[in-house]
């Protein structure tokens, strides 16, 4: 059953990955609408970093002081100036590692 | 004009650095899999029929928990329904594509190969083979989504919890984002799509992450209204 499930989830999740891309016309998307596609992922990926900063594995917010809530704030530091997607990563995960290891140890 | 190989070779390259936090969230998310009690020849299948990361574990989670299947499907579809966002921007630079091409590629559509070839497709507009670089990051990502989520399962426990890796992940896509708060706009239709997905993560079926998306796009549209 458990099997069935996973070949349905992967048909469905396949289809959302070609239906935009094989089955619908680009002309049928009409201009304005593309100048708003322009926004997509400024408009997608905070959903993902939200959630993962600021509310904890047991579903509820996090406190204000939280240690991901440091990193991620170093991390778009280090990332705005630097541009450097490796120094966005490992100097957030590195002041959270300092933070959770060293401070609240 | 570069060559098809000078492009799936920058595809590989622009997306390495995202591979930082892939790797560890594939390893957990195969551990999760093996952890819950599941057969460690299923959690790999997903990968490979699935292959979309937080799905995957929403799906094995859920499953675990005693949810009917009904639920555990729905939920990987609305979770993995961004997709559609992906391929509509993508398919500007994929319409001259055979109908095969398409079809194949469509597999490779994840969240940091749109990311980055995007960005590629962006500044190259004129290039002949585009979608090169897009088989590069797409091939790269999924390498090494089944090796790490293959380790994971071998390994099991093995990568201590308390690390917190999986905070890798929200890194990566700040790392995306984070040129873009130069821009007024973007950072209104960021903090529009980051409250919304605090203020939906309760919503059913982790539609929160479909939720956002649209209310910002409509914020976006506004915003686009008001500029003229």
């Amino acid at each position: 059953m458990t099997w069935l499930s996973i070949i349905v989830a992967g048909i469905l999740t396949y289809f959302t990955r070609m239906t935009m891309i094989a089955l619908v016309d680009r002309k049928m998307l009409g201009e304005k609408l593309k100048s708003v596609l322009e926004y997509v992922p400024s408009a997608v990926f905070p959903a993902i970093i939200f959630p993962a900063i600021f509310i904890n594995d047991f579903g509820s917010f996090v406190e204000m002081n939280d240690p991901k809530i440091f990193g991620a704030i170093v991390a778009v530091i280090v990332g705005y100036f630097s541009k450097n997607i490796i120094a966005t990563i490992l100097s957030g995960l590195i002041s959270y590692w300092f933070l959770i290891f060293v401070i609240f140890n | 004009m570069l060559t098809k190989k000078q492009l799936f070779t920058r595809g590989i390259l622009d997306i390495s650095p995202h591979m930082l936090s892939v790797i560890p969230f594939g390893i957990i998310c195969g551990a999760i899999g093996v952890e819950l009690g599941f057969n460690p020849y299923l959690v790999y299948a997903m990968s490979f029929i699935i292959f979309g990361g937080a799905s995957q574990i929403v799906f094995l989670q859920l499953v675990s928990g005693g949810a009917s299947s009904l639920v555990a499907v729905t939920s990987v579809g609305i979770i993995n329904s961004r997709h559609l966002l992906y391929g509509a921007v993508l398919s500007e630079y994929l319409e001259k594509l055979s109908y095969i091409k398409k079809l194949i590629i469509s597999y490779f559509v994840v969240d940091q190969s749109f990311a980055e070839s995007n960005k590629f497709f962006k500044k190259n507009k004129t290039e002949q083979y585009l979608y090169y670089h897009l088989i590069g990051t797409g091939c790269t990502l999924w390498v090494c989504w089944q090796i790490s989520t293959l380790s994971g399962i071998i390994l099991g426990s093995f990568v201590p919890e308390e690390l917190g890796l999986k905070f890798a992940i929200p890194l990566t896509f700040i790392a995306i984002v984070v040129q873009d708060l130069k821009k007024i706009d973007h950072v209104i239709v960021m903090i529009t799509c980051g409250l919304s997905s605090l203020l939906f993560f309760d919503a059913p079926f982790k539609s929160y992450i479909i939720i956002s998306p649209v209310i910002a796009l409509l914020v976006a549209s506004l915003i686009l209204r008001l500029k003229k």
